[in-house]
């Protein structure tokens, strides 16, 4: 089947394109060049007057893994407000902040998404992650698996292994639970949690482990550089909403000797210590920070206004939280030697001072740093907000006049502590692209996604230009999966499957002779059985698993 | 003859993996790391394969059939039993989204025991690896806990520890209900601490000792029997573990307030860590699918696995959907019962009677339609759940005995009530 999207205004950066008026073909899937003159077009699109994009990517977005199903088990109040249908042709769900799993992938798809990557992916709950992934509709997705706090890792760096044992262990585990990146979580402060204790700076030593979540950073990075992951060390930094912690991000930054670090959830970790609530903006610093150190990358987790639930593999941070739980229920979990959770239900208010510098902290963020190759929008879904909340944060990045109405709506003090009221700038349609498609199939590392040139897969999302771009990017007139169409007019009309994505670094399998003998010793499952195979996730007929190149090696 | 090693166990619970089964034909024979719950349950043997309708042997296409027919002739089928592997539950959940049934796990009044106390207030837990490596006091609350799970002293608690030196000075302590054998005792010989108390009186035992943690003074010497003073040391051991956990078996706390009694543990935990100490919750379950079918049953409808989809969209009641009720309210047309794991029969009722069952199930009302099913872990490959709801074991097949699974017979009545996919 040959397919035609004629005369529609592009925005695909990974090509260079800035708003021209291209046709594209699709066949099989994927995006060809014009074919010749007797290749019959099947079906023809007129996309004369409308916006082109590829399908949008969500990097960073927690869909799948236990913490999730405990925000949805923990929270039936917030499902029963938001119950969703079956059709003739989707599953019935919830929505809300931790919608069910088919309503994640329906929602997503009549956003204009495509992808979606899981950035907490436990290596005891990779198979659960999948899971969940399995039963997510129409999306591409995959997962960054999350090291830093495991006891084999801790014991490794304790007994100070050498860097290759490291890697291999890092790529094993990789393999073992089918990820695309590595993620680290406040750095050995899960583990530390463990032991008791209830803080964790940069360079303070586990009281067990003779080593500090710098060490851990360091190793981890080198690791990822080492192995030739595409996606950065994915880092959840210490101090997660500490007044004060700018100082730790940007320490972490300087610490890092210029290797590849993506910072996430970014605003959670750019708070200073000034004024009369010794809570204040640090976005400046970090916004200078990024736009200084080329290797440096970040994702914001924006919040936005209204009830939620955050989960977090941050089982020491969500600990000391609680206190601020709304509504007043929560669960945190010490997991299998490997890592942690923390659920709190967050209601974020505009007339709470903290939250509502919280939000000017993000959007300044988002404004200040001035690569959009190298910031990305995210509300770190479900903990700022729920991913649905999308299209009014591009609103509020895209129309400065609409985020000043915002602005004075908030916390009177905290309007006084930010400088968002001075900065003009506005996101074009070609930065949030670069930010939501282009540069974010670069970060993960998709090869042929998030791009509209011949060779690519058909993923693209089609827009009626708006001046109200929150109504714009809420309902896309064409979603098309892999060349297939599943959104039109904002509806889902047709379900696919999409693929899981995956890395797969060479690695000396001679580390299962260290793995082996400590999980007979210490763990609750053989080594064997804690792998997971290939048919796991395919064996549905569904899920198919597609293998991206290493960095470099395209 | 093949032996086959490392085999993962959907029966105890505890996600046993290190059993060695032989197996001959369609015989299974545990020749390494059984114990009293998981041999009996991977020998049992096969005696049915045929389903059958009304009685009388059909084929698996009639059954499907027919069981599709009874579907398509209700107002408010109840898909009961639900004990199963995750695809199994996958594909009662997409059944019943298509013939607006009420969905409703046979443990899930055990599990409400728990549920309403997390959804009321939440919890800390803790997971088997870390109860192993850290746990140095051990609280176990109305639970026979070797009898839950025979060999849980021997691979968690007298066994290699990461971060506890020695792990005969492990303090383990029976609340309530005292065990049946010695196997809370230590390999040097270190007995466990018996407080023995009528199950009907932990509500008040657990309200006292959350009273003694919060520094309240208590009038009385002795609550049910025990000595406060007792309760009082439990309070302090817990407050000076390294890494304490309390754990107790929502099945085992049949009495009034169970969940209250739950809530107040939960609470006693919190609040440990509140005052500056490490300490855990652990419930104990993951039998007969139970945590498999809350899991998918959450992610797939937001909620645990008690739901009704009459009205088109999922909605949870823990006390409307439960099967025996809906039954004996006759406020169900049909019943389809799920059970896997083994052939205790299904609740009794006059209603249309679907049954997936392992083989061998024996009736007192022959169903309409019985179609014996593959066990999960046995006849066929899958995920199941343990206890502490983080961890899935993938179970293997070990025989080829062409028991259909629970997702291929539900699929297949699926396909045949033939509405669009999807």
């Amino acid at each position: 089947m040959l397919i035609k999207l004629t005369g529609g205004t592009l925005y695909d950066p990974a090509s260079g394109i800035d708003g021209q008026k291209k046709d594209i073909y699709i066949q099989n899937g994927r995006i060809i060049a014009a074919p010749s003159a007797e290749m019959p077009i099947e079906k023809e699109y007129d996309l004369n007057g409308k916006v082109v994009m590829s399908g949008a990517i969500d990097m960073h977005t927690h869909i799948g893994g236990g913490k999730g199903n405990i925000a949805r088990t923990l929270l039936p109040e917030d499902h029963r407000m938001d119950p969703v249908a079956r059709t003739p042709i989707t599953r019935s769900g919830n929505g809300h902040a931790m919608p069910s799993t088919y309503v994640t992938g329906y929602r997503y798809a009549e956003m204009g998404y495509t992808a979606a990557f899981e950035p907490a992916v436990l290596p005891i709950n990779a198979r659960q992650a999948h899971m969940e992934m399995g039963d997510i509709p129409i999306l591409d997705k995959g997962g960054y698996v999350m090291l830093g706090s495991d006891d084999f890792l801790l014991r490794m760096l304790t007994a100070k292994k050498d860097q290759k044992a490291i890697n291999d262990y890092v790529a094993w585990t990789m393999h073992s639970a089918k990820a695309i990146g590595i993620k680290v979580v406040n750095a050995g402060g899960i583990s530390a949690f463990k032991f008791n204790q209830r803080k964790l700076d940069l360079d303070e030593k586990n009281s067990y482990y003779d080593v500090t979540p710098r060490q851990i950073l360091q190793t981890l990075a080198k690791a990822v550089k080492e192995l030739g992951l595409t996606h950065p060390l994915h880092v959840h930094g210490c101090n997660l909403g500490v007044p004060g912690n700018v100082e730790t991000t940007l320490n972490t930054i300087q610490g890092i000797d210029g290797l590849p670090l993506h910072l996430t959830h970014i605003q959670f970790h750019s708070y200073g210590t000034e004024g009369d609530f010794k809570f204040s903006s640090g976005a400046a610093q970090i916004a200078e920070a990024i736009n200084s150190n080329k290797n440096i990358t970040a994702d914001v987790g924006q919040i936005l206004f209204g009830q939620t639930v955050t989960a977090s593999g941050d089982s020491m941070r969500q600990h000391y939280n609680h206190k601020y739980a709304s509504p007043n229920k929560w669960v945190c979990m010490d997991i299998e030697c490997d890592a942690g959770c923390g659920v709190v239900p967050f209601k974020y208010k505009d007339q709470n001072f903290v939250n509502a510098l919280q939000w000017a902290i993000g959007l300044e963020i988002f404004l200040l740093v001035n690569d959009p190759w190298r910031i990305f929008l995210t509300t770190d879904h479900p903990n700022g907000a729920p991913f649905t909340s999308y299209p009014h944060l591009i609103r509020l990045l895209m129309d400065r006049s609409f985020r000043n109405d915002m602005l004075a709506t908030i916390h009177p003090e905290a309007q006084k502590m930010t400088s968002l009221a001075a900065i003009d700038r506005e996101y074009t349609l070609n930065e949030i692209a670069i930010m939501t498609r282009a540069g974010a199939a670069r970060i993960i590392g998709l090869k042929d996604r998030g791009a509209l040139s011949p060779g690519n897969w058909a993923d693209i999302t089609v827009y009626t230009e708006d001046a109200d771009r929150q109504k714009m990017f809420t309902k896309p007139d064409y979603v098309f999966k892999d060349g297939e169409l599943v959104v039109k007019d904002g509806e889902v009309i047709h379900v696919k499957w999409g693929t899981t994505h995956v890395v797969r670094p060479e690695f000396d399998i001679s580390i299962e002779k260290d793995l082996k003998p400590y999980f007979d010793r210490y763990l609750t499952m053989k080594m064997g059985n804690f792998k997971i195979s290939d048919d796991e996730i395919t064996e549905d007929g569904r899920g198919s698993i597609t293998v991206h190149p290493l960095r470099g090696a395209a | 003859m093949t032996e086959i090693i490392e085999v993962p166990s959907p029966f105890c619970g505890i996600g046993t993996d290190d059993l060695t089964i032989q197996v001959e034909g369609l015989a299974l024979k545990v020749t390494a790391n059984g114990c009293a719950v998981n041999t009996p349950a991977f020998e049992l043997p096969i005696t049915d394969t045929q389903a059958r309708v009304a009685g009388q042997q059909v084929s698996l296409e009639t059954a499907i059939s027919k069981a599709a027919d009874i579907l398509r002739n209700t107002n408010q089928p109840v898909f009961g039993g639900c004990a199963t592997d995750v695809n199994g539950m996958r594909a009662i959940l997409s059944l019943a989204d298509r013939s607006g049934a009420i969905v409703d796990n046979l443990a899930f009044n055990n599990a409400r025991r728990n549920l309403l106390a997390m959804q009321d207030s939440g919890w800390m837990n803790t997971t088997l690896a870390e109860l192993k490596n850290r746990c140095d006091v051990l609280l176990i609350v109305g639970t026979d806990l070797e009898g839950f799970a025979p060999r849980f002293f021997e691979r968690y608690l007298w066994n290699e520890a990461m971060f506890v030196s020695d792990i005969n000075n492990r303090e383990i302590i029976y609340l309530g209900k005292l065990p049946a054998g010695n196997a809370s005792t230590s390999p040097s010989g270190r007995k466990a601490t018996l407080l023995a108390c009528d199950d009907a009186d932990l509500p008040e035992v657990a309200a006292v000792l959350y009273a003694l943690l919060k520094g309240k003074t208590l009038q009385a010497q002795t609550v049910a029997g025990l000595a406060v003073s007792d309760l009082q040391t439990i309070v302090d051991k817990l407050k000076a573990a390294q890494y304490g956990v309390i754990t107790w078996g929502a099945a085992a706390l049949a009495i009034e307030q169970a969940e209250l009694t739950v809530q107040t543990l939960c609470g006693i935990v919190k609040e440990i860590n509140q005052q500056g100490s490490r300490c855990s919750g652990f419930p104990l379950g993951g039998r007969e699918g139970d945590q498999t079918a809350n899991q998918v049953c959450g992610w797939t409808t937001g909620y645990p696995a008690r739901v009704s989809f009459a009205r088109g969209y999922p909605e949870y009641d823990p006390y409307l959907f439960e099967t025996q009720a809906l039954l004996n309210n006759a406020e169900a047309d049909a019943l389809l019962w799920v059970q896997t794991f083994n052939t205790n029969a299904p609740p009794e009722t006059g209603l249309p009677t679907i049954v997936l069952g392992r083989s061998g199930m024996s009736f007192n009302r022959e169903p309409e339609v019985f179609i014996p099913v593959g066990t999960p872990g046995i006849d066929h490959a899958g995920h199941a759940y343990r206890l502490d709801n983080v961890v899935a074991i993938r179970l293997k097949k070990l025989r080829d005995s062409g028991l259909p699974s629970t997702a291929e017979v539900l699929t297949a009545i699926e396909q045949n009530l033939q509405v669009s996919p999807c």
